[in-house]
């Protein structure tokens, strides 16, 4: 059987399906021998994926071996745990594996330690409860077990914060190792466990990593680390190498870094070739550091680049994109182009020719270095030059954000328009050029992108006739290898040609009529109807702009006024379906007798989308009757759409600041370098052809132009260094959810007036804080009149009178006596009773009345935090009445505040001072509402924020629920609309107007009240002065 | 991490394939084959790393045999390098220089070597213990 299973696997490794031996290779595990065994669950691991249904039956015989004395079988169940587990069975053995843990044997512990990996790996909150034992093993005698326990601290250590306490034992650990202090059958070719020492420096450069602290505690070791790997094996360069990624990913310390740059040294400069691309690789990830390091190995970088070796080659480009700066951007990009067009393999392409792109697009608007360079070339040719290339190489290959972000260039343009049509013009004349020539054998993006350019911008180009733009288009309509997709881009290319040529438009409408393509045909009617109709033609520069200029509206605002109508007309409002889903639920509860107004949910939400959907209809195909043209351009538009936003960051193509830099003249910037190279030649001299030497010199300048050391070209220093990658991805989330910012925006406004509320209400009391402005109070010129009298104006309101008429121009006007009075009268201390309860606890001065008049009075307090002082101003209302608007000038010594109170604002000091204002000190905010019944229906459904909370029912009564409410409605002014069997409606508003309806209903002997109030922080206040209400009843 | 270990013969035939990734059956033979064919092209003098689509190929060559591993970018291509050798010396030393291709017990090897694409064990005699322990089992 054994035998049989050992072909099975050769003949899985070859391709043949050998599905039918699964089921007996879990049988040899169950069953065989200890050899046979181990093939049977060896075959299990190789055939059987994590997902596999057989693997169920295996738990079985694992448990059965987990539990076996011998340890060999111990040993093997725990291998195929740690290979192929069913995720959901992982609870069935854990226990046994955590046993193992402690198990006297090390291969048993060390394979119980990756067991346990593989199940944090696949089922990382199984093991979460095992972080100590884990913790356990790292401190193992045994140094194979420790080593196993690294797996699982270097996929831990990814979110390192946790786990920089134990940075210190990964230091002891590496010293040990470095030491010597392992067994000496852990040494590979004598240099001791090459493999835990990598695993390690790993560790430890995720755990330094923008660090200080922990990266001191490294510094040693690395260094240690480094001067032992002297030996000359590969594998001490294995370490080394990470090693210098370790130096220069930690917080950096100036001596580490300077040895760590010489042992990339001896890497690039040696002559066996494995070395010399891992020396390219770490140079690759530190130029990323520091770009300077580039420039000391510039004539081994320009060797490679020219090396025979594809590889060497392709990381060399690796390395130059990384260093490319806004002057040596040509020549980078010239190599990679060349590089590409001799390159056949796909993946090779698809990954440079973004990389020549994102290029091409960084730099091309920087123009004053530019001329700098040592290639002076006109940019805007070098540019849409070099994107030809990317497009006729990259091809059908490119990513499609590529076309599309070249497109966004142009049409976005950088900031002077003058410039942006030079470009785009300079863009035109080359397409124009391309496609006289030979187009079979362009890719059908370029093609897209050329006639896209051409449709929005041959209009710029004066000299060129229309009919020969025209001509070219349709030629390329006839050509067969063209697709109907780029057909599609032709013709609303052709569309957007302006006016004129009707013969030709109408001959190619005419030919395409009979296409079989009913996308094609359906353009080429639109085409033949806007070449007729001239007004129609007129028409569509406007709605060439609208689809430019269009956002996704993902509020779709557009359908406000639509819905408003709908809403006016009766129909029920919106409602998310849970919500509906609820109410329905409800309904179903509540409908054993007719109530009229919540009933029409149901039947309205029915009734809507009927009424709708016809309407919605009629809208959308009026919107494409209007606009033709906008549904022409659906082929365009998918991309530009995309490009609505001004995706480029702006350093990404405006003059960059660097651009004041002193303008460099061609000699110096050419010595600079050679001087470099000097160096270089002196370290390792070649007996080459001058000629030959001179023009690698001559491109290493132009090379590493602009990462210049020392004093003499230090152009862009640092700063220059390669730009985040980040920066040329498009970022479609802001774009479309503008909408999102602004509410989000909008909430943070509100929250901060909240704060500076607060701020003023408890603002240290002295000069301890600048004053935050609140500058909303600009028409005050009343509150510097009276000397300590108070003037107080007719504030009486009449109930049923227009509020904010009275409301709106009178003011109170309270003047308190200087606080420094020496003999304040004493207020009764209860005041202090209200303070919030936060603040209840704090040592407090006694409550100081600072004025009073008929109408208000003030009182202070003093309350001693840690950190500040706090004054807490008590604002009574003495009368009957409401005041609505409070302003309180504070004048603290030198100070100068102001603060109005708006009546929504108050709500929100209510929401903070709740205790204070409770005890009817601003008596009343809100005044019933008298609705009808319907209204309240009507009301309802259209308000948002709901509150639900059970409150006490009030008992003592023969009709309990209209006993509470009648409380209710005395505490709190509220408006009794209806009360019908067990349930009652309730209304009240604030005195700006912002309803609160309560919906109450008898449940079992509690009261089951549910708010609604447009305003968020309503239905809670209301709620809470309920439970005070009934509670004091 | 490493995704797969390939042992090659020159003519291009797979003697042992252990993927530490799943991958298909069918598309298995296709990979091998776009592997070994960019593993054979190279010549003697270049270096032993080759970009294959977005990972990297180590390959080493030991007389007609060519053992090629799979690893991801961020793995150290020279470490993997030198983990080929000594996997080959453990194979040398369990075999005795006669490598007498026993499918089964190379892998058993290799399961002690690499788990889950992890190094888990280099030390030559802790690899070969459990398998000599096994050895010795089925002779009593």
């Amino acid at each position: 059987m054994r035998e049989i299973m050992v072909r099975a696997m050769y003949c899985e490794m070859l391709g043949y399906d050998a599905s039918f031996t699964y089921i007996h290779a879990i049988k040899l595990a169950q069953q065989g021998g200890v050899l046979e065994k181990r093939v049977g669950y060896l075959a299990v691991s190789l055939f059987l994926n994590e997902g596999h249904e057989l693997l169920l039956l295996l738990v079985n015989t694992v448990l059965k071996d987990l539990q076996s004395t011998n340890l060999i079988e111990v040993c093997m169940a725990l291998t195929v745990v740690a290979q192929v587990f069913p995720k959901d069975m992982i609870p069935a053995v854990l226990p046994l594996v955590e046993d193992k843990l402690s198990h006297p044997k090390e291969i048993i512990r060390r394979k119980a330690v990756l067991a346990l990996y593989k199940f944090y790996l696949i089922a990382p909150n199984q093991v979460q409860h095992i972080h100590a034992k884990f913790c356990k093993a790292l401190s193992d005698k045994d140094p194979g077990v420790m080593a196993s326990s690294l797996h699982i601290y270097l996929q831990l250590i990814r979110s390192p914060d946790s786990y920089k306490d134990l940075t210190g034992s990964f230091v002891t650990i590496l010293k040990q190792v470095l030491g010597g202090k392992l067994p000496v059958d852990f040494n590979y070719h004598s240099v001791p466990a090459p493999w835990l020492q990598i695993q390690l420096l790993r560790i430890l450069s995720l755990l330094g990593k923008e660090d200080q602290s922990t990266s001191e505690l490294m510094y040693e070791v690395l260094d240690e680390s480094l001067r032992r790997a002297e030996m000359n094996h590969n594998i001490t360069y294995a370490i080394l190498y990470e090693c210098v990624k370790a130096v220069y990913t930690i917080h950096p310390k100036a001596e580490l870094l300077e040895k760590a740059a010489r042992c990339i040294g001896n890497f690039v400069l040696s002559p066996k070739i494995n070395l010399k691309y891992l020396g390219l690789k770490a140079l690759t990830y530190v130029v990323q550091h520091d770009a300077k390091l580039a420039l000391q190995h510039q004539m081994t970088i320009i060797e490679c680049l020219d090396h025979s070796d594809f590889t060497i080659k392709r990381e060399t480009l690796e390395l130059l994109f990384r260093i490319t700066n806004a002057q040596n951007v040509t020549v980078i990009v010239e190599k990679m182009l060349d590089f590409l067009r001799s390159c056949n393999d796909e993946h090779t392409i698809i990954h440079l020719i973004g990389k020549v792109a994102e290029l091409a697009e960084k730099y091309p608007f920087n123009k004053p270095e530019f001329m700098n360079t040592l290639l002076p070339m006109k940019y805007n040719s070098w540019f849409i030059q070099t994107m030809n290339d990317v497009f006729s190489i990259g091809g059908d290959l490119l990513q499609q954000d590529d076309p599309n972000n070249f497109l966004r260039l142009l049409a976005e343009g950088s900031e002077s328009k003058e410039e942006d049509d030079q470009l785009r013009l300079y863009a035109v004349e080359s397409y124009l050029t391309v496609l006289k020539g030979h187009t079979s054998h362009l890719p059908q993006c370029f093609l897209q992108v050329m006639s896209w350019v051409l449709g929005e911008y041959a209009h710029l180009q004066e000299s060129v006739d229309r009919r020969e733009v025209i001509r070219l288009l349709t030629q390329l309509l006839d050509q067969r290898s063209v697709s109907s997709e780029t057909r599609v881009w032709i013709l609303s290319a052709l569309t957007k040609i302006p006016e004129g040529q009707t013969d030709l438009i109408l001959d190619l409408a005419e030919s395409l009529s009979s296409s079989q393509d009913t996308v094609l045909r359906q353009q080429a009617q639109e085409l033949r109807h806007l070449s007729q109709d001239s007004q129609l033609r007129e028409f569509k520069p406007v709605a060439v702009v609208c689809v430019f200029s269009s956002q996704v509206d993902s509020s779709l605002s557009f359908l406000d006024g639509f819905v408003s109508e709908a809403l006016a007309a009766g129909a029920a409002p919106y409602k998310p379906p849970h919500q509906r889903q609820e109410e329905l639920c409800e309904d179903r509860a509540l409908n054993l007798e007719p109530y009229s107004f919540s009933l029409p949910v149901s039947l309205s939400s029915c009734s809507i989308t009927d009424r709708q959907s016809p309407t919605l209809l009629s809208v959308s195909s009026g919107l494409s009757g209007n606009s033709a043209e906008l549904s022409q351009k659906a082929g365009s538009s998918t991309l530009i759409l995309e490009g609505v936003k001004r995706v480029w960051g702006k350093d990404g193509y405006l003059p960059q600041k660097e651009a004041t830099a002193p303008p460099v003249d061609e000699p110096s910037a050419a010595v600079q370098p050679a001087s470099q190279q000097e160096a270089a030649e002196r370290i390792e001299p070649r007996p080459e052809p001058s000629t030959q030497n001179q023009d690698k010199q001559q491109l290493a300048s132009s090379l590493f132009v602009g990462l210049g050391v020392g004093s003499s070209v230090s152009l862009l220093g640092k700063s220059e260094a390669p730009p985040p990658r980040f920066r040329k991805k498009p970022r479609p989330h802001e774009s479309s959810s503008s909408s999102g910012t602004s509410k989000r925006s909008s909430d943070s406004s509100s929250r901060s007036s909240r704060n500076t509320t607060d701020s003023f209400l408890y603002g240290s009391f002295p000069e301890e804080e600048p004053a935050t402005s609140i500058s909303t109070f600009d028409h005050t010129p009343k509150s510097t009149t009276a000397n300590g009298l108070s003037q107080n104006k007719d504030t009486k309101e009449d109930r049923h009178a227009n509020t904010s008429q009275i409301l709106g121009g009178d003011m109170v006007i309270v003047r308190p006596s200087t606080i420094q009075d020496k003999h304040p009268p004493s207020v009764s201390s209860d005041l202090t009773a209200l303070l919030p309860a936060d603040l209840k606890d704090l040592p407090h001065s006694d409550v100081i009345s600072l004025t009073s008049d008929p109408s208000l009075s003030l009182s202070s307090c003093r309350l001693f935090r840690d950190e500040a002082l706090l004054l807490v101003i008590f604002i009574s209302n003495c009368t009957e009445t409401v005041i609505k608007d409070v302003a309180v000038q504070l004048t603290l010594k030198h100070k100068h505040q102001q603060m109005t109170l708006k009546n929504f604002f108050l709500l929100q000091v209510f929401e903070f001072m709740r205790l204070i204002l409770m005890n009817s000190i601003l008596s009343v905010t809100h005044r019933p509402l008298v609705v009808t019944t319907e209204e309240y229906g009507k009301l309802w459904l259209s308000l948002s924020h709901d509150v639900k909370q059970n409150l006490k029912l009030l008992t003592d009564a023969g009709d309990p629920l209209r006993t509470t409410l009648n409380a209710l409605k005395d505490a709190l002014q509220l408006h009794v609309v209806d009360i019908i069997g067990s349930e009652g409606i309730v209304a009240c508003r604030l005195l700006s107007g912002a309803p609160c309806l309560l919906h109450c209903r008898v449940n079992g002997a509690a009261l089951a009240m549910w708010l609604r109030s447009p305003h968020p922080a309503l239905p809670d206040f209301i709620l809470y002065h309920c439970q005070r209400a009934l509670a004091h009843h | 991490m490493i995704k797969f270990l390939l042992m090659v013969n020159k003519q291009g035939q797979t003697r042992l394939s252990r993927y530490y990734e799943q991958v298909e059956l069918g598309k298995r033979a296709s990979l091998e084959a776009d592997v070994v064919r960019g593993c054979l092209a190279r010549r003697k003098e270049e270096c032993s790393f080759v970009e294959f689509k977005d990972y990297k190929l180590v390959y080493r060559q030991y007389a007609a045999l060519f053992i090629v591993v799979g690893i991801t970018e961020n793995e150290n291509e020279l470490s993997i390098y030198e983990l080929v050798h000594n996997f080959v010396e453990v194979l040398d030393k369990y075999f005795s220089r006669v490598i007498m291709f026993s499918l089964d017990k190379v892998h058993i090897i290799l399961d002690e070597m690499i788990l889950n694409g992890h190094i888990v064990e280099t030390n030559k005699t802790r690899i070969l213990a459990p398998l000599l322990a096994l050895d010795k089992m089925a002779e009593s």
